[in-house]
């Protein structure tokens, strides 16, 4: 019996040293000041560039902490500003729309300039880089074919008659369906809840369960499947440019020169290639193709 | 399975992940449901509130509870307390059960014996009542940490999760291997917490063998 | 908090909550029927026979332990989008459930009426559908709305590869970050395990017999 009661006071013990993280584990702390958590949104090109930022960082000491796949721009950025992570890869017109619904700028310095001044206090972008990642309407070639599509102005008479396909909060987002409303009158049949840029948004496409959908410009899955991305001449879709969102406190110079360099190398053929890679047949983890395109642009 | 290899420190880093967000709640919600069921093994009114809520708890969805618990306790986004509280919440409803049913069948001639020779209620029930539960309560232990630990990958939904991560990495990269990864690394996981409770649970018991 | 349950512009259309809430349910039925026809006789067989038990105690756990989101996304990533994946899934959910509860049903049966049922003549085959299975019932039962409650839930998980179902509401409540429409999809997965519990429940009261009726509690332990 007193084996027992030994064995039961140290599941007992045991269970108490468990209870520890709800009082405070130290991962769950605000990190060291000297640490900077580094987030992604939960598509590969952000993973990606967030890898990228990370392995900048690391290799010129600063010490970083990865927090990949978080989900999307309505979640992480609640996350930037509570200070779960400080630092995360982002687009400069989205990003603008979602801290500014009524933004009007559609011009990458335009843009840049207003998302400067709208963002909260606290959260800074550095520079710009020329990579550009829109979203945009997306069909298959056949579609294209079959209604003469050029531009989203050519789909508008066929919008009532389409179901169109996109992330969930394409419904809600101003550059998303709202937009597309507004700007050129155009009312998709039926809206399917797919993912952002993802598998479930291709196979939708080349299905035909969906004929148009908002995948992003420099998916690889374009090329691949030769898609045809529709222009966009009313600009509901502003200028995306690469750029770190990052928290102030954390962006000491040091950061900000080694981030501003890799934007200062990144353009919009950089991010196709480096896309094409991660989906190449071999799957390459993101950290080594960012440790790879670091080797390369010298960084 | 080569990504594994490939992979080495990556998966250890979400293995320990993993674990740690399936285990503490077990631990934490045994602790809260010991008292809870020996409550519900003593009282009827206690009964009959207990086991309707831990049942509609049950019908909770755990995508849903994950998802929402963030916003409803209301801590920072990425705090792995919002999917240690799910959990715990599950262990708890599927543990206040086991353990009132466990103390329940404790035989009566017994726990007489035991205060004839003059134990007191707290001595008697860690030294009687609780060590001749522990096989019905060890088993409901092996139930609520082998879903745990089958549930923990839901939490990669609000960018938490162990191996959930691998899923949607794997998902989104169009990538077998990578979620074949994270879905042998549950199961070897649950198999190993499983095997090993129930070697604690023998070690505890030597009776429940020996009469056999 | 509720506002978005209540709000009557959600409850029409093609993708109004009574549609999900359809689309759920049909999810939910045609899965329990799929995994009924494998594990009640897969269940029965070893019940019976008695041979390869411990097969089933080891499938059943080893089942149990599958992340249901890696096996739909490994279907999904195989043979592409739909509903087949959703339904790969919760079959393997709810096979483990009322296989054990067949196979313990089964066993469970007195040896003696067993023993009755061959002294009066009858087959192996009659043995086992006129007496076993009828008196095992109230444990297959048991397994089955086991297997339903889990079922229910974790429909929930099609919406994640794009499909139907009340799942939609939490992961567009989610991508959203719209609580009130994470809430409605949670409250109404639980109000619709409940429901299904209760037809469950009320199938079992008219196709048990009453002799069996009283299901002992932990009394044979």
């Amino acid at each position: 019996m007193k084996r027992i009661a030994t064995a039961v006071a140290a599941v007992m013990l045991l269970s108490a040293c468990g209870g520890d993280p709800l009082t405070g584990d130290g991962k769950n702390e605000p990190a060291p000041t000297d640490t900077i958590v580094v987030g992604s949104a939960n598509f590969p090109e952000s993973r990606l560039l967030s890898e990228i930022y990370a392995e900048a960082l690391s290799a010129k000491g600063v010490k970083v902490s990865k927090k990949p796949n978080i989900g999307n721009r309505e979640l992480y950025f609640k996350g930037v500003q509570d200070g779960s992570i400080d630092l995360i890869p982002e687009y400069t017109g989205v990003l603008l729309k979602h801290v500014n619904k009524e933004a009007p700028e559609v011009g990458a310095d335009e843009v840049y300039a207003a998302l400067q001044k709208a963002l909260p206090k606290g959260l800074i972008v550095l520079d710009k880089s020329a990579a550009e990642d829109k979203d945009a309407v997306v069909v298959t070639k056949q579609i294209a074919a079959q209604y003469s599509l050029k531009s989203i102005d050519d789909l508008v008479p066929y919008c009532k008659d389409l179901s169109f396909g996109g992330p969930p909060e394409f419904q809600n987002r101003p550059d998303g369906l709202p937009g597309l409303k507004a700007k050129y009158n155009c009312e998709f049949k039926e809206f399917k809840a797919l993912d952002v840029g993802g598998p479930l948004t291709v196979a939708g496409l080349k299905d035909n369960t969906v004929q148009a959908a908002d995948l992003f410009t420099t998916d690889a899955a374009i090329k691949a499947n030769e898609f045809v991305v529709l222009e966009d001449p009313k600009n509901v879709f502003a200028a995306q440019n690469v750029l770190p969102l990052i928290n102030e406190k954390k962006a000491s110079q040091q950061v900000r020169d080694t981030l501003n360099a890799i934007s200062k190398k990144l353009d919009t053929k950089t991010l196709l290639e480096l896309n094409e890679k991660l989906s190449s047949p071999d799957k390459p983890e993101p950290e080594k193709v960012a440790k790879e395109w670091l080797a390369s642009a010298g960084i | 399975m080569t990504w594994i290899f490939e992979n080495w420190e990556r998966f250890w880093e979400v293995t320990a992940v993993h674990l740690r967000l399936s285990v503490v709640p077990v631990l934490i919600g045994f602790v809260l449901a010991v008292p809870l069921g020996w409550w519900a093994s003593r009282s009827q009114t206690a009964r009959a509130v207990l086991f309707p809520f831990a049942n509609v708890l049950f019908t909770i969805p755990s995508i849903a509870l994950i998802v929402i618990t963030p916003v409803l306790i209301g801590v920072k986004i990425l705090d792995e307390i919002n999917v240690i509280v799910p959990l715990t919440v599950y262990t708890v409803a599927l543990m206040i059960r086991s353990v009132a049913d466990a103390l329940s069948a404790v035989p009566g001639n017994v726990i007489a014996a035991a205060n004839a020779m003059g134990y007191r209620p707290l001595r008697r029930f860690l030294t009687v009542d609780f060590p001749l539960a522990l096989p019905v309560t060890i088993a409901g232990l092996r139930v609520a940490t082998v879903s745990n630990i089958s549930m923990v990958s839901v939490g990669a939904l609000v960018g938490l999760g162990g191996y959930g991560q691998l899923f949607t990495e794997g998902y989104q990269t169009d990538y077998t291997g990578k979620v074949l990864a994270g879905l042998i690394g549950t199961v070897v996981l649950a198999v190993l917490a499983d095997g090993l409770l129930l070697l604690i649970g023998r070690l505890l018991t030597p009776w429940a063998r020996a009469g056999r | 908090m509720f506002g978005w349950l209540f709000d009557p512009a959600h409850w029409s259309g093609t993708t109004g909550i009574p549609v999900r809430l359809l689309e759920h349910l049909g999810y939910t039925l045609l899965t329990l029927l799929i995994a009924a026809l494998i594990a009640i006789p897969l269940g029965a067989f070893v019940g019976h026979t008695g041979k390869g038990g411990f097969v089933i105690v080891g499938l059943s756990n080893a089942l149990r332990a599958l992340p249901t989101t890696a096996v739909l996304i490994l279907v999904v990533l195989w043979a592409g989008l739909g509903d087949f994946p959703v339904y790969v899934a919760l079959v393997l959910l709810a096979i483990p459930p009322i296989m054990a509860g067949t196979y313990a049903g089964v066993r469970a049966v007195d040896p003696v009426t067993v023993d009755a049922a061959r002294g009066v003549g009858m087959r192996e085959s009659g043995v086992l559908l006129q007496v076993e299975i009828p008196n095992a019932l109230p444990l297959i039962y048991g397994g089955f709305r086991g297997a339903a409650l889990q079922v229910v839930a974790t429909a929930t998980i099609a919406a994640y590869t794009g499909a139907g179902g009340l799942g939609r509401l939490v992961f567009d409540g989610l991508a959203l970050q719209d609580f009130g429409q994470m809430l409605a999809g949670a409250v109404l997965v639980a109000l619709l395990a409940v429901l299904v519990d209760l037809g469950f429940a009320g199938l079992q009261r008219l196709t048990v017999s009453p002799g069996l009726r009283p299901v002992g509690t932990g009394g044979k332990r």
